[in-house]
């Protein structure tokens, strides 16, 4: 048996950024975190909670509640944690910004886990504006080891100047692994609660003096940013210096590695003497940032020097060693033997035995289609489905839907249904669902229970009965919130049961009020049969029809020469017949007798 | 060394290619380099296209690897392979597995699945296919297809010793599969 991470006190450890980062917050003390899983953060808090008891751990419904809890902890004088992804900050802003003024009691420290390039979000937003907004300090950790030690940093810069402090990173650094240097967890005492109304109750007499103080300290901070170790400059040529941070410091090294650089480990406040002191010693000045123009931009208006930076690469997507090389070197590249050869695209599919797959064939054969929302379920935009039209964010299904309603009348959009996640539903959608009984709205909302927050890699959530480590904890009654909303017609499928399912929309398309579908059936990770029974394709019953393959399926294939289905027996879920039921001629068969 | 050795490894969600580059750069660590390795999790999986970039030497800066520097490209699909091939570098190996999974672009008629071993062979593409399913079926495990090619790739990647390979393979295996592992590996390596 592989010891439990806290049992391990020095050495080294090859980790992720995010395991470095929970790695960072056990050996600092922290004694709570509350969070909602969002990729590429999600990593944070499941290694809490599977190597560091010591930390009292937990999943909020969503990000706003998770800030808000730690905050208080924070009060109570715990060293605290949230971790989210960037659009997480969104739905966190509220608190997230005057947390800024109220400040740290115990250290408060918020991990956002940007995502340039768009590998699993929707947008690209770079954080760094958040958090100057909001005037906290924000720190940029550039490989595992650094996402270790400025975790540490972060906490005593949160409690020493009474901030909360935005640790910001990007699915480089989140996901890529590399060998850390580990210590020992120094235990910090809880400090308390101390009744202190001036400091924690921002009415606008209190507020304005709670801005001064932030206003104080973010100078005091850019002092103190001068000699800091997050900051340095690595003098060599200078005829060009390279001001950088987070992961573009480690492609500058790669394919520059004689200029001379100013690494910035924090991005706000920016330590302007130092700076000043770099670009005066080199010739000209490049900047190579992720994202947004933060540095270039600040540092130009702020020194009025000239300097190259987004033009020579872009604001879009994530940097990579060939971009970085074009854009310092006037397009110059590592010469290449092969071209980019044109393939077909290989992307995301519902995973064989997915509970969505019932109900998005379903809408696609009504020719029926759904306002969407964030989850594995946005899948159902892709075809054979094509039966999920908008996304905007966590949520947003129901809003939208509503809102569409309101616009072009129900009776124009008869079959357009919400299509969202019971988690999601949790984290944002129950005030739509509100909005929707209040303002009068008739339209029908599918709730997709999975039982597990799927998308993010298999999180508890307040419906599946467990919490973040596993253990029972009360499970949140869909129907009963739903009715208690207002709601009148509320009815729970199976969606892998087609008829039902096809019954369900039809009849709730037809009717003039409200109503609610929950398909009910867990996902694919959630168990595992005991038993391995695929479906048997019979080919001379087989009519050709590939009514099979139209399910989107990814264990069915089509043999184009002998014209029939092929089934992977590899990918093939057990506990599924969707494709039994849609044979129209009975070619497919499974015995799913015994198999749970 | 100065050189450092990058190494791409790719195929579709659950192969199992998370799990060959952790034995890669368990592998290298034990042989005494710095290693980083980076990869992406979320959206990408649900059986689209995978990816996972392996670099160690004597000192790694990027994460990633850089388009011509590859030493090394795994694929443990076919199609997967040719996504990589202008990563390789212009001594770089590319080390492939006959196993063919069609997109859903494919199967649902959107597009034609390529004839990969024609595009190889018209490009001129050093490649080594392996018959990786005969293989692991005669292994009786479908699941060490991975390791198959771990130990083909390990004749182009000198700087670790098998004893390195194999103290990996076991950190990483459960106990039971790990002589199946080990003759998976010697069968890679002996073609």
């Amino acid at each position: 048996m592989r010891k439990k991470l806290n049992e391990v006190d020095s050495g080294k450890l090859f980790l992720s950024g995010n395991e470095a980062i929970a790695r960072g917050a056990w050996e600092h003390g922290v004694h709570f975190s509350s969070s909602y899983p969002g990729t590429p953060s999600t990593e944070i808090m499941e290694t809490i909670g599977k190597e560091y008891p010591e930390i009292d751990a937990q999943w909020a419904p969503n990000e706003k509640v998770g800030m808000e809890v730690v905050a208080g902890a924070s009060f109570g004088g715990a060293r605290v944690l949230t971790t989210m992804k960037h659009v997480g900050l969104n739905v966190a802003a509220d608190p997230f910004f005057t947390l800024s003024y109220i400040g740290a009691t115990g250290g408060i420290v918020i991990v956002s886990a940007d995502d340039p390039g768009v590998h699993s979000s929707q947008n690209e937003q770079d954080n760094r504006l958040m958090g100057r907004a909001a005037k906290v300090v924000i720190l940029e950790p550039s490989d595992s080891q650094e996402a270790k030690d400025f975790t540490g940093i972060a906490y005593e810069i949160s409690e020493m100047f009474d901030t909360p402090v935005l640790l910001r990173v990007t699915t480089r650094i989140c996901h890529s692994k590399s060998i850390v240097e580990v210590g020992p967890r120094v235990e910090v005492p809880v400090k308390g609660y101390e009744k202190d109304i001036a400091k924690r109750v921002p009415i606008p007499a209190n507020a304005r003096k709670m801005h001064s103080r932030v206003v104080a300290r973010l100078a005091a901070l850019e002092e103190w940013g001068y000699d800091s170790p997050l900051n340095r400059i690595e003098m060599a040529d200078k005829s060009v210096g390279i001001i950088t941070s987070g992961i573009s410091y480690q492609y500058v090294k790669e394919v520059h590695p004689e200029a001379s650089v100013l690494k910035l480990g924090m991005t706000n406040p920016l330590p302007w003497r130092l700076i000043k002191e770099f670009t005066d010693q080199v010739d000209s000045v490049m900047f190579v940032e992720e994202g947004e123009p933060y540095l270039e931009e600040r540092i130009r208006a702020h020194l009025l020097i000239d300097g190259k930076g987004s033009e020579m690469m872009s604001v879009e997507g994530e940097l990579n060693p060939e971009l970085v090389r074009s854009g310092i070197s006037n397009g110059a590249s590592l010469p290449l033997t092969f071209d980019a050869i044109p393939l077909p695209g290989r992307p995301p599919t519902l995973c064989a035995g997915c509970p969505h797959r019932g109900a998005f064939h379903t809408l696609s054969k009504l020719k029926a289609s759904s306002t969407g929302d964030i989850g594995c379920y946005t899948l159902g935009l892709m075809p054979p489905y094509n039966a999920l039209e908008t996304v905007v964010c966590m949520g947003a299904a129901i809003g939208v839907l509503a809102g569409i309603e309101k616009a072009v009348g129900r009776e124009k959009m008869p079959k357009l249904v919400s299509a969202i996640g019971e988690s999601t539903f949790v984290h944002s959608g129950i005030t739509g669902l509100i909005d929707m009984v209040y303002n009068g709205n008739t339209g029908t909302v599918m709730i997709m229970d999975n039982s597990l927050t799927a998308m993010t890699g298999g999180q508890e959530n307040p419906t599946t009965g467990k919490n973040l480590r596993g253990e029972p904890a009360p499970a949140l009654d869909l129907v009963k919130l739903v009715s208690a909303c207002g709601v009148n017609h509320i009815r729970v499928v199976d969606p892998h049961d087609l008829p039902e399912m096809k019954r369900a929309f039809v009849e709730e398309f037809e009717r003039e009020e409200l109503s609610v579908i929950i398909t009910k059936r867990p996902c694919i990770m959630q168990y595992k049969p005991k038993r391995k029974t695929i479906a048997v394709h019979d080919p001379e019953k087989c009519v050709h029809c590939k009514l099979c393959v139209k399910l989107g399926c990814p264990a069915i294939s089509w043999d184009s020469e002998k014209k029939v289905p092929v089934i992977s027996e590899i990918l093939c879920w057990p506990n599924c017949n969707l494709c039994v039921q849609v044979c129209p001629v009975d070619a497919l068969s499974k015995d799913l007798e015994g198999v749970v | 060394m100065s050189k450092v050795k990058n190494i791409i490894i790719c195929g579709t969600g659950g192969q199992g290619i998370l799990m060959a580059s952790e034995v890669l750069c368990s592998a290298a660590w034990r042989s005494g380099f710095d290693v980083k390795k980076s990869e992406v999790h979320g959206m990408a999986q649900r059986g689209g296209s995978v990816s996972s970039h392996v670099r160690f030497g004597d000192k790694v800066n990027s994460v990633l690897v850089e388009k011509g520097a590859a030493d090394v490209v795994l694929a443990l699909e076919k199609m997967e392979a040719l996504r990589w091939v202008e990563f390789l570098s212009p001594e770089g190996k590319l080390i492939t597995c006959d196993l063919q999974i069609e997109p859903m672009t494919v199967n649902t008629g959107s597009a034609v699945y390529p004839d990969v071993e024609k595009i190889i062979e018209d490009l001129a593409i050093p490649n080594l296919m392996i018959p990786v399913m005969d293989i692991a079926k005669e292994l009786g495990n479908l699941r060490v297809m991975n390791i198959i090619l771990l130990g083909a790739a390990s004749k182009h990647l000198p700087e670790i010793s098998e004893k390195n390979w194999f103290e990996a393979i076991e950190e990483r295996v459960p106990p039971k599969a790990y002589q199946v592992n080990l003759e998976a590996f010697r069968r890679g390596k002996a073609l």
